[in-house]
């Protein structure tokens, strides 16, 4: 019973399903008063669902919600705010129209009356004084003219600046994302000073560094579970990365090593935002791999090199036709009204043409040979597209692509969603086109595809920075890589 | 505590902000309205300086307060990202109420103004609870307002209620009355939006409707309030218009839809982002009114081609906005 008046929040047995993926499957955890958690887990261990629960913001589908030792029977955002839980978003959830006073406001209804604009400068510039000392903020500033970094700033600020609700926890997700190194050591220095003084905070990081260094107490997230928490003390790096990794490491695919002769060159790019001189280099016949956390510059470069092969780009260069298989298939990918034939011939319009029209023969042909080729399961390729399940929908997109005349196939990691079946048929053929002498470029999120690569480029904020070949490819150094403190 | 992180390398303070070209532009852009208007009222100066007068402008903008109200109503919606393609035939409808019910049976047609306020509400919950895009819900609505207003005024007609009358005709010292009237509209709804601590929620809700509802604000209310202070403002037009006009037509209000949209934007509102100006809406709505036709008529460009000159002059100065709003990025 004192254990639990002792927590700020406990969830119990916590549940979440996003359609038929489940997000969450019984998840404990717990912060009590005056400590600082450490959350960590790779992309998608379900540390965001987790956070949006504790907010408010996503309601669980099974489990308790215990504030104080107090079951929420109906949790909200607006019932967390009264309880003193606040949670500082990792994407940005700022105004852009708006001042920073105004957007202040927007946080505290109390705020309000006469003489309210005021107030909410003065709290706000004080608050931000407090924590980043030289931040150069005004409270008139629009959102949207701050810099990235500026902005987390001033969001960071709102989250502990203190009306009518109490203040007991705040959630920092990714805080430090868009700092630089002597701002990120200033809010983590007022972190620690918040929790001394009795606050409660979860510090959800990439930067493990960060986490081991601030938190009292880590919890790592794996695959929608906690898979290990302890006193930060317990752990140090390697541990880490082995608990978010899997421990028992991992076993490579009995992939033949195919003998891959230097073709020719087919691109080389650079990332806009690197500053050395690494570039991403692709031979004819090679299957390359990117990898690294999502969202840190795969797709950007993979679109680069996409829009350099028609039209020339500084840092760029690519000397054969291009072809995306796109990740989000249903908003990148598919034309929705189409059939399955039409979706597939769309690449390939100009070899498909009869004088001024396209010829029905030649796209039933195309669609006729992919459909045998890749194992399309359909009664008929003139159906429309959604007829196919998920995967086949995939299995199309791809031939799209390797039907066409493109050398150079670009592959925005098309696999998300897809049954391993389906999977392992299409890394056969991505194997077979590539010793046909075709070039891949791999985006992936999944580590275990990237045995399918001859070498593999890890992405961290926009760069390149790491090149690993196919012998020294294991999963604990693209983490290692993705997650280095040091860029 | 953390050596490496908070040692502070000379060379590694962050650099001065970028925001001085940024506020610049944004000033700029905010002046455009005006600079547009001052233009335009140069160009009458030079074509005609005896229109530069009490006289004169009473005449030039008999019609600006029924536009900048329409222009104000519409101003409402654009700041929630919607956008209302019916504005023009409700000005419509609420001329032809006013006309007949509000003159003949007052209390009726109270009640049916502040009943079609309610409609507006309405629409702004069913536009968020079902996630519909309110440019088809308000085009439908446009052909509901119109056929109501031809249901009561099947043929143009009607006379306006004499308060109203005595109103639209009132002639203050020195100051031409459409000008007092522009400032206190443009001043009360600037106080309204731009400065009281709800129209700031009511602003975000354009510009970040996620980060409003993480903060507890019900986004359906924000949208209630915004259609509901169209349909207020949209009444307000109709009744300055039967106002001026004395007598009202089913299709009087019908290029109110287009123009309203035209003045908040020549206003320097955009259509999303929760950026508006209420100020500038008036101006906008101004120049509109003063571009239509005296502008052209002592341009000697015969009416055929008046609507063409019109057209012209908004994109000129759309341009000019573009071309200052991408020197900002």
């Amino acid at each position: 019973m004192l254990q639990a008046i002792a927590d700020i929040v406990r969830l119990d047995g916590a549940e979440k399903h996003f359609g038929a993926v489940r997000a969450l499957s019984g998840v404990d955890f717990h912060v009590g008063a005056g400590e600082c958690v450490g959350l960590v887990g790779h992309n998608g261990a379900g540390k965001s669902t987790l956070m949006h629960m504790v907010a408010g913001t996503l309601r669980p589908d099974g489990g308790q919600i215990a504030v104080r030792g107090n079951q929420e029977a109906s949790y909200s955002v607006a019932r967390a705010l009264e309880l003193g839980i606040r949670c500082v978003f990792q994407e940005l959830s700022l105004c852009p129209n708006l001042s920073v006073a105004e957007n202040t406001r927007i946080n505290h209804p109390s705020l309000s009356g006469l003489g309210w604009r005021r107030k909410a400068a003065a709290l706000i510039q004080a608050k931000l004084d407090e924590i980043f000392p030289d931040h150069r903020i005004s409270a008139d500033d629009i959102a949207g003219d701050l810099s990235i970094g500026r902005r987390q700033m001033v969001e960071v600020a709102r989250a502990f600046t203190l009306t009518r609700e109490p203040l007991h926890l705040v959630i920092l997700d990714e805080p430090t994302s868009s700092l630089d190194a002597h701002t990120a050591g200033q809010l983590l220095a007022f972190v620690r000073r918040f929790v001394a003084s009795g606050g409660s905070c979860i510090l959800i990081s990439h930067v493990l560094g960060e986490v081991l260094q601030n938190a009292d107490r880590i919890v790592v997230m794996r695959d929608g579970k906690v898979v290990a928490a302890d006193a930060a003390s317990a752990f140090d790096r390697d541990k880490l990365v082995a608990a978010m990794g899997g421990a028992e490491g991992h076993q490579k695919a009995a992939a033949e090593t195919r003998k891959v002769e230097a073709g020719a060159l087919r691109v080389r790019a650079r990332p806009a935002r690197q500053q050395d001189g690494k570039e991403l280099v692709a031979r004819a016949g090679e299957i390359i791999g990117l990898a690294g956390l999502a969202g840190h510059g795969q797709t950007d470069l993979l679109l680069a090199i996409f829009s350099a092969a028609s039209r020339a780009r500084a840092g760029v260069e690519v000397t054969a036709p291009v072809a995306l298989v796109a990740g989000d298939r249903q908003s990148d990918g598919i034309f929705a009204q189409w059939s399955i034939a039409q979706n597939i011939g769309i690449r390939s319009l100009q070899r498909l043409r009869n004088g001024l029209l396209i010829s029905p023969q030649r796209e039933a042909d195309l669609a006729e040979f992919w459909k045998k080729k890749i194992g399309i399961r359909t009664p008929d390729m003139n159906n429309n597209i959604f007829s196919l399940s998920g995967g086949n929908q995939q299995k199309a997109l791809f031939a799209r692509a390797l039907g066409s005349d493109a050398e150079i196939v670009l592959m925005d990691d098309p696999m998300r969603g897809v049954d391993i079946g389906t999977k392992l048929e299409v890394y056969d053929l991505v194997r077979e086109e590539a010793s046909k002498g075709r070039t891949f470029l791999w985006y992936t999120t999944e580590t275990e595809e990237l045995d399918n690569c001859d070498h593999v480029y890890v992405f961290k904020n926009g760069r390149i920075v790491a090149n690993l070949g196919r012998d020294e490819l294991t999963e604990e150094k693209i983490i290692q890589s993705s997650f280095g403190d040091a860029s | 505590m953390l050596p490496e992180m908070t040692a502070i390398a000379p060379g590694t303070l962050p650099k001065s902000p970028p925001r001085g070209g940024a506020a610049r532009a944004r000033l700029l852009r905010g002046l455009l309205p005006a600079l547009s208007l001052a233009l335009v009222l140069m160009a009458i100066a030079w074509l005609n300086p005896r229109a530069i007068s009490y006289f004169g402008f009473n005449l030039m903008l008999n019609l600006a307060i029924p536009i900048a109200l329409a222009t104000i109503s519409q101003m409402f919606v654009i700041a929630g990202n919607e956008l209302d393609l019916s504005i023009g035939t409700f000005v419509g409808f609420v001329g032809c109420v006013t006309a007949t019910w509000l003159r003949d049976a007052p209390l009726v047609g109270i009640a049916v103004l502040l009943g079609s306020i309610g409609v507006y509400a309405l629409l702004g919950a069913l536009i968020h609870l079902r996630n519909l895009p309110s440019i088809v819900v308000t085009l439908g609505m446009s052909f509901v307002w119109q056929g109501l207003a031809i249901l009561i005024l099947p043929k143009p007609g009607g006379k306006a209620p004499e308060w109203l009358l005595a109103i639209t005709s009132f002639k203050p010292p020195y100051i031409p009355f459409p000008i007092l009237a522009a400032l206190i509209i443009g001043a009360v709804v600037h106080f309204g939006l731009m400065r009281t601590s709800y129209g700031v929620i009511l602003r975000g809700s354009g510009g970040n409707a996620a980060a409003l509802r993480r903060a507890g604000w019900s986004l359906l209310r924000t949208k209630i309030v915004l259609f509901a202070l169209t349909g207020l403002f949209g009444v307000l037009s109709g009744m300055a218009l039967i106002g001026i006009t004395t007598s009202a037509d089913a299709n009087i209000g019908n290029g109110y839809t287009l123009l309203s949209i035209a003045g908040v934007i020549l206003g320097g509102g955009e259509f999303v982002g929760g950026r508006v100006s209420p100020i500038g809406a008036v101006i906008g709505a101004l120049t509109l009114a003063l571009a239509a036709s005296p502008l052209l008529t002592f341009m000697h460009i015969p009416p055929d081609w008046q609507v063409a000159a019109n057209g012209a002059i908004l994109i000129i100065v759309l341009a000019a906005r573009v071309l200052i709003s991408r020197r900002e990025r």
